[in-house]
């Protein structure tokens, strides 16, 4: 069934965009994570402008990240006011980011942007993932207990003022590396359409200390709040928002993450964080190549101005 | 009074001979199927008929080789950059670039036979008869002006566009029912931009115009698609805040059918 996008100024088939939501829902579900990173590349390939896509995916991500923040906060798993201070930076960072984005578009310098980002970000971070992953596969299969958490361990971060006890988290660190991590998480998730999640959560654990319990909770409602301010970022400054495709997308969104995270559950930490980091890596390599190859149409058109 | 009404017949004599052509001359009557398409949320493409006769009368010259329709249907007009990527330090790269002012977004000139058949080059350069001879200006530096056809750029452009199905040159799109009365098929793809068309209806006959006539179309957003793009253009914020507060719901739905705690 076609069904005519009105932003996007394409028809799709419904039942396709469905079911990317579905599959793209289910991963998210899986390990924890937006899913942007999978869902804006799937819908430039489909035909969608990668503005377009980067714009509209943001909704999508808010849905399924409040749909989880609500589940994480339930079970008492948020940290608030870790969050408050997470978000400070990132509605900043989102700001700058939608600004960089439409400075970027205006130069036709914007595809190559998404992609280079894409090609670095992720193949730095699913590579780190398999490592870590891999090497604590190896240490459980030796018999080494896990330390995610090493209460004495205090890094240069620790020793920056401005301190402040987060209670939930049982974390006593500076304001000043949180505020950092929240504004480039929300600058980098506004011009690659991402939530940003995959990041987050290694930087929270690693940097801050921040427990497992907690961390997934607090991530999910600095990328619900992000993503919704950066829809009506993108709306306001470049009417880029497709509204149709959104909610199609959000439909098939949050149901598949029931079914993920229903999944997920049945697989062990290291060997879901293996998965998630060859399936990051997987994507990053896609951007590198297509970079890298020469592509079989070496033009293309921006539309600069539309004359009634 | 009396003095001045013969004066005023012949301005009005001559007026009316002004306006007609010479009686030997065709006269071109057009129709379109529908004036106005509809874009629904079903919408994939449509196809218009354009029926049209050739009126003679008795002073009409007979044409031993019949007569030949040109039809030029250009969309709403748009300022765009073409781009070319190169290779930058390994990467693929927007390097270079053109921006062509005002060009249709939708060009289709349909023909009932190939157009370098219907007249020499140099009578169908002027009438921008076939996307080659249309005027497709592009502004470098100060000036504005079209290049000459095989400019990488304007090849580019023709090409991306009607690999979109957005130009297109057809030679057979034009049929004669009769030796007077044609009909030309005008396809209009799923992607059709929405605006008013202008249409023109060129007759030839022994390698020569001698009839013209226009019409138009007009291609909307009905509905509910008209609200979403009118509210995303007019009201941005607002419309980000409903994007934003659907996106909330959808989540807050979610949650709760499958709340299992």
């Amino acid at each position: 069934m076609q069904i005519y996008l009105p932003i996007a100024d394409l028809p799709v088939n419904i039942f396709l965009i469905l079911g990317m939501g579905l599959a793209v829902g289910f991963i998210s579900g899986m390990f924890g994570i937006g899913g942007g990173f999978l869902m804006t590349p799937l819908l430039i390939f489909v035909g969608v402008s990668p503005a377009v896509a980067v714009a509209s995916v943001a909704s999508h991500i808010a849905a399924s990240s409040f749909s989880g923040a609500l589940s994480y906060w339930r079970k008492r798993a948020v940290d608030l006011a870790l969050a408050c201070l997470l978000l400070a930076g990132g509605i900043i960072g989102t700001a700058a980011g939608v600004w960089l984005f439409t400075t970027l578009r205006a130069l036709d310098q914007l595809d190559l942007m998404i992609g280079l980002s894409y090609v670095t970000l992720l193949s730095a971070v699913g590579g780190l993932m398999i490592y870590e992953s891999v090497r604590a596969i190896f240490r459980a299969k030796q018999g080494i207990p896990v330390q995610m958490r090493r209460p004495g361990s205090h890094t240069w971060l620790h020793g920056l003022p401005l301190k402040l006890r987060f209670k939930r988290s049982m974390i006593y660190v500076s304001a000043i590396p949180v505020w950092i991590i929240g504004f480039i998480i929300g600058f980098i998730g506004a011009i690659m359409g991402i939530g940003g999640g995959f990041l987050l959560v290694p930087m929270l654990i690693y940097f801050l200390r921040v427990p497992t319990a907690t961390v997934i909770g607090t991530s999910m409602v600095l990328t619900l709040v992000t993503m919704a301010s950066a829809t009506v970022m993108h709306a306001a400054t470049n009417q880029l928002v497709d509204a149709v495709l959104a909610l199609i997308l959000m439909a098939g969104g949050v149901i598949g993450a029931q079914f993920g995270a229903r999944a997920g559950q049945k697989i062990s930490g290291e060997w879901l964080r293996l998965l998630l980091g060859l399936l990051v890596l997987a994507v990053g390599l896609r951007f590198s190549f297509e970079l890298g190859v020469k592509p079989d149409d070496l033009f293309s058109i921006r539309v600069v101005e539309t004359t009634p | 009074m009396t003095a001045r009404r013969p004066l005023m017949l012949a301005v009005a004599a001559a007026a009316l001979f002004a306006a007609v052509p010479p009686a030997a001359a065709e006269r071109l009557i057009v129709s379109l199927s529908n004036h106005r398409v509809a874009i629904t949320s079903s919408f994939d493409g449509e196809d218009l008929v354009l029926f049209g006769t050739v009126e003679r009368d008795a002073a009409t010259v007979p044409r031993q080789r019949g007569y030949d329709i040109v039809v030029t249907v250009t969309g709403p007009r748009q300022t765009l950059r073409t781009r070319r990527k190169d290779r930058v330090l390994g990467i693929w790269v927007n390097v270079d670039s053109r921006l062509f002012v005002r060009v249709p977004t939708y060009l289709g000139i349909f023909t009932n036979r190939p157009i370098a058949d219907i007249a020499r080059a140099e009578i169908l350069r002027p009438l921008q008869v076939g996307i080659d001879n249309f005027l497709l200006p592009q502004s470098i530096g100060p000036d504005t002006a079209d290049t000459v056809r095989d400019d990488p750029f304007r090849a580019a452009f023709v090409r991306i566009e009607t690999e979109k199905g957005l130009y297109r040159e057809s030679p057979s799109a034009v049929t004669f029912l009769s030796p007077t009365v044609f009909r030309a098929a005008i396809p209009l793809p799923a992607e059709v931009p929405t605006g008013n068309y202008a249409i023109d209806v060129k007759l030839f006959a022994d390698g020569a115009l001698i009839g013209r006539t226009t019409s138009a179309l007009e291609i909307v957003k009905v509905g509910f698609e008209q609200y979403v793009a009118n509210a995303a253009r007019d009201h941005g914020i607002l419309y980000g805040l409903a994007t934003a507060m659907m996106a909330l719901l959808t989540g807050w739905f979610a949650s709760v059918v499958f709340r299992r705690d």
